[in-house]
């Protein structure tokens, strides 16, 4: 069977005609395959979804109640058959509940990694290398230029620019999934104690992470209250970067706006957003994670599903490893 | 390397002057010498470093990184040395640990130490030891591009912060020390005494002016302010003392080997301020001439007879900081002005000139003196305060220069390039024309290039005419529509137009930039080399 005929993409995302489901669809379908809880990868108004629990459990927390007609859990590694078809789910690295989803048919295994980090991540299970014919890769982060430092030195520079400017409240932008509980649990890795203060988009899914066993410490509404209004000087405050821009950052002490996120490693982009201390802290794999990535997985075929699929591409031919772009869109290189 | 690298990153992105303020401070007061020193050089411009060619820095990147991989690399980041930074290595693991990364003061001395066939190997083994901070850092110093926002009085300021002392005393000093500036951080943190400076023929900073804007003179008394010429040449200070003469540029670079027919007239001890110009001077009666002239000796680190005789150079003078060795910058202008006469009325006459007064009664005969000065190579009038002392750097008040307007022309847009850093992304970089009869009938000819004058709105505008009309491209440039009844027509204002050999129009612009987008003037309409040529003939003295 050539791989094109078990899964191939569709304006609506990758999907199996054999066993009639996509995975992690743009569009509404019939039958979704989920691999993280990220928005643009996770959508509601599904007829079915299979994902993890702590995948399925984030839909609910960000769409309610009836993001889709019925659910389905996938336990780690467990093989379910669909017409046919086997699936299972492994870990991905990525973000709490985050899989891998392997696809097989008559011998022939096709591995949809999602969004995948190899670095280490106390907030969720860590990346497995699963043997397959085709490995499907993203590439949000497919330049040579990307580095990814240790998320440790990275807080570090924000604990020391807290000691070199303790008058101001320190805006730390993080996407509420996975990098805000991530960077807050980093922050208390390094010995940070005070109370952190959270924008109340972050809420509910701090909990959540919490419940699932992720201690993320002392974390505080980042509300104003009256009677104390220094409350903010020299805090961290965590919250989407889109909030920053906001009059809710008004009522912060000539705040200093710092971001986490791989993006981070260019300048300019940091410049350009108006960051100011940028923490280079991502939960994508940076190149050289996913050259070691494909080299140890050992596929005999790699299709890049989106980012900068040309460059990633290019390294295969280089190594005479047939590859191809898949050209998907939907899926939002910048939510890092 | 690591503190100074570290430094950059922050200053980069720190917009308040009070946080690079902080951020500098800590670095001078943590960092040990002589690294600081050579710190606060690479911040202040005097940092002397072998410089390192952008072709050799991609030929060494690219003995480990496939070319097509380095260039999505370098199209997506958009600046040669943080892309080299970053994919130093061909992309694998970095794991370089702070420990291992050599100091600045090392990396310094190492560079300048080498001889013209180490170089390669030498910048290769460094940047396998620094990390891309590091790496980022030594490519902007040794390309010389360090552009951070950070400029030299800042830096001072930063050092007067952290020790007390007052920034003017440091200023004071500055010019007679050199990197990595240890005497000068032990009296900043009281370990020893004020340095004393070998000689007092050092450069002192100068004082600017700025330009008047709307609504600046009325507020203002004429009687308390004097007027001169601003004559079109450019600043210079001369300092003799002891026998040492020298004449540095407004910036400090010392140019006395370019023009010893003017510091070898010096017959005088102390510091004038002036313009250096070509020509004549006004007490030999004859033209002073034009900037192109005067360029023919500029950049030149040696000087030939014939230049002399052809070029012969003068400074006409306008202030006086130091009279013998007596510093005299807190005197009020007119009296170091009465001062400097009676020196410069002494001094060699076909050599030194004092600049004229120009007696106005209000701001309105004033400006009609300035759009129409009675020598083409006056470019405007300064406005200086009778009772100022002289300060160093550019304060808001006792001096103002007030320029003639400048030319404006309407051009025709005939090709586009991409910006760099900020401007990546966009089409920034403009090559205009106007037009010009041929045998094959009119033709546009480009007659020169702005890549500034817009707004960021504008540019977009600019940039989606440049992608909607491209056709043709010549690697990153792209050539655009421009047909007598389409095309983009650009109001291009520029402060001097001269004729040049180098160029196929045969004209040169100085300072051109983009003054308005005129969406309502069709390309037919646009401007002719003929008006060009004639602004030339215009602005020539008549000898």
């Amino acid at each position: 069977m050539k791989p094109e005929a078990l899964l191939h993409p569709t304006p609506a995302g990758l999907f199996c005609p054999i066993g009639r489901f996509h995975v992690d669809p743009v569009r509404p379908v019939e039958r979704a395959l989920i691999t993280h809880g990220h928005s643009d990868h996770a959508r509601a108004g599904h007829g079915k979804v299979l994902a993890t629990r702590q995948t399925l459990d984030i839909m609910r927390i960000r769409y309610g109640e009836d993001f889709c007609g019925a659910e389905q859990v996938a336990a780690w590694g467990e093989r379910i058959e669909i017409d046919g078809v086997t699936v299972s789910f492994q870990p991905a690295g990525h973000v709490l509940g985050s899989a891998q989803i392997l696809i097989e048919k008559d011998g022939l295994r096709i591995n949809v990694s999602g969004d995948y980090k190899r670095g280490v991540d106390p907030t969720c299970a860590s990346f497995v290398p699963v043997p397959c014919d085709v490995f499907i890769t993203e590439a949000t982060f497919g330049l040579p230029v990307f580095h990814h430092p240790d998320p440790k030195a990275e807080i570090g520079k924000l604990l020391t620019s807290l000691k070199q400017f303790p008058e101001r409240s320190h805006l730390v932008g993080a996407y509420a999934l996975g990098k805000a509980q991530r960077v807050i649990r980093l922050i208390r890795d390094c010995g940070y104690d005070e109370p952190i203060c959270i924008h109340g988009a972050l809420a509910k899914l701090c909990d959540y992470y919490q419940g699932q066993g992720v201690a993320l410490g002392d974390i505080r509404p980042a509300t104003i209250e009256k009677s104390t209004p220094d409350l903010f000087k020299g805090a961290v405050v965590v919250g989407p970067p889109s909030a920053f821009q906001d009059r809710w950052a008004r009522r912060f002490n000539e705040p200093l706006i710092s971001f986490a996120s791989g993006w981070m490693m260019v300048r300019q982009r940091a410049k350009q957003g108006g960051v100011e201390l940028p923490l280079v802290i991502s939960d994508h794999c940076d190149w050289p994670e996913l050259l070691e990535t494909i080299r140890e997985v050992a596929p005999s075929e790699v299709w890049v599903t989106h980012g900068r699929e040309e460059a990633l591409v290019r390294w295969c031919e280089l190594q005479g490893l047939p590859a191809r772009p898949l050209h998907l869109v939907g899926y939002e290189d910048e939510g890092d | 390397m690591k503190a100074f690298s570290d430094l950059l990153d922050r200053l980069v992105l720190t917009p308040s002057r009070n946080g690079k303020l902080k951020l500098l401070a800590d670095y001078f007061r943590d960092t040990p010498d002589p690294d600081r020193g050579y710190g606060l050089a690479a911040l202040a411009g005097t940092l002397d470093l072998r410089s390192v060619k952008p072709a050799l820095l991609r030929e060494l990147v690219l003995e480990r990184l496939d070319p097509v991989l380095f260039q999505y690399s370098y199209d997506y980041v958009g600046d040669l040395a943080e892309t080299i930074a970053l994919v130093w290595g061909g992309g694998e693991k970095d794991d370089t640990t702070d420990e291992e990364q050599p100091r600045l003061s090392e990396v310094v001395t190492m560079m300048n130490s080498l001889g013209r066939t180490e170089v390669r190997a030498a910048v290769r083994n460094l940047l396998d030891h620094l990390d891309p901070a590091g790496r980022f850092a030594f490519l902007k110093l040794a390309t010389g591009s360090l552009r951070i926002g950070v400029s030299a009085r800042l830096a001072k300021q930063a050092l007067s912060d952290m020790s007390g002392k007052d920034v003017t005393e440091i200023e004071t000093l500055w010019h007679g020390l050199a990197p990595p500036y240890e005497p000068l951080f032990a009296w900043l943190e009281g370990r020893a005494e004020k340095p004393v400076l070998a000689t007092p023929a050092i450069f002192h900073s100068v004082m600017l002016a700025n330009p008047v804007e709307t609504g600046d003179l009325e507020k203002l008394d004429p009687a308390d302010y004097a007027a001169e010429w601003k004559w079109d040449g450019i600043r210079v200070q001369m300092s003799s003392y002891g026998g040492t003469k020298k004449l540095y540029s407004r910036s400090g670079d010392d140019i006395t080997g370019a023009f010893p027919d003017v510091v070898g007239a010096i017959d005088f001890e102390g510091v004038v301020d002036g313009e250096l110009l070509v020509g004549g001077t006004m007490r030999s009666n004859s033209p002073t001439r034009t900037f192109s002239d005067l360029q023919q000796r500029l950049n030149r680190k040696t000087v030939t007879s014939r230049m002399l005789d052809d070029y012969p150079a003068f400074v006409r003078a306008y202030d006086f900081l130091f009279e013998g060795d007596q510093d005299i910058r807190a005197k009020t202008f007119l009296e170091r002005r009465e001062r400097l006469g009676t020196v410069i009325e002494k001094a060699p006459h076909d050599r030194f000139d004092l600049s004229d007064l120009v007696p106005f009664s209000d701001w309105k005969e004033l400006d009609r003196l300035r759009i129409e000065p009675p020598d083409p190579v006056i470019e405007g009038v300064m406005i200086k305060r009778r009772d100022s002392p002289y300060q160093a750097g550019r304060l808001k008040g006792p001096w103002f220069k007030w320029k003639r307007d400048p030319y404006n022309i309407d051009a025709v847009m005939l090709y586009a390039q991409r910006g760099h850093g900020k401007r990546s992304s966009y089409y920034s970089d403009f090559t205009f024309g106007v037009w010009t009869q041929t045998p094959d009938g009119d033709q546009l000819v480009p007659v020169g290039k702005a890549y500034f004058g817009f707004t960021d709105a504008e540019l977009e505008v600019l940039d989606k005419f440049v992608r909607d009309n491209t056709v043709e491209r010549f690697g990153p440039v792209r050539a655009v529509r421009a047909e007598p009844d389409f095309g983009f027509v650009l109001e291009v204002a520029f402060e001097g137009i001269n004729r040049s050999s180098r160029h196929k129009s045969g004209v040169a612009m100085r300072f051109p930039r983009i003054a308005r987008l005129r969406a309502d003037k069709l390309p037919r309409d646009a401007d002719r080399l003929s008006t060009l040529t004639a602004m030339i003939e215009a602005a020539s003295p008549s000898t």
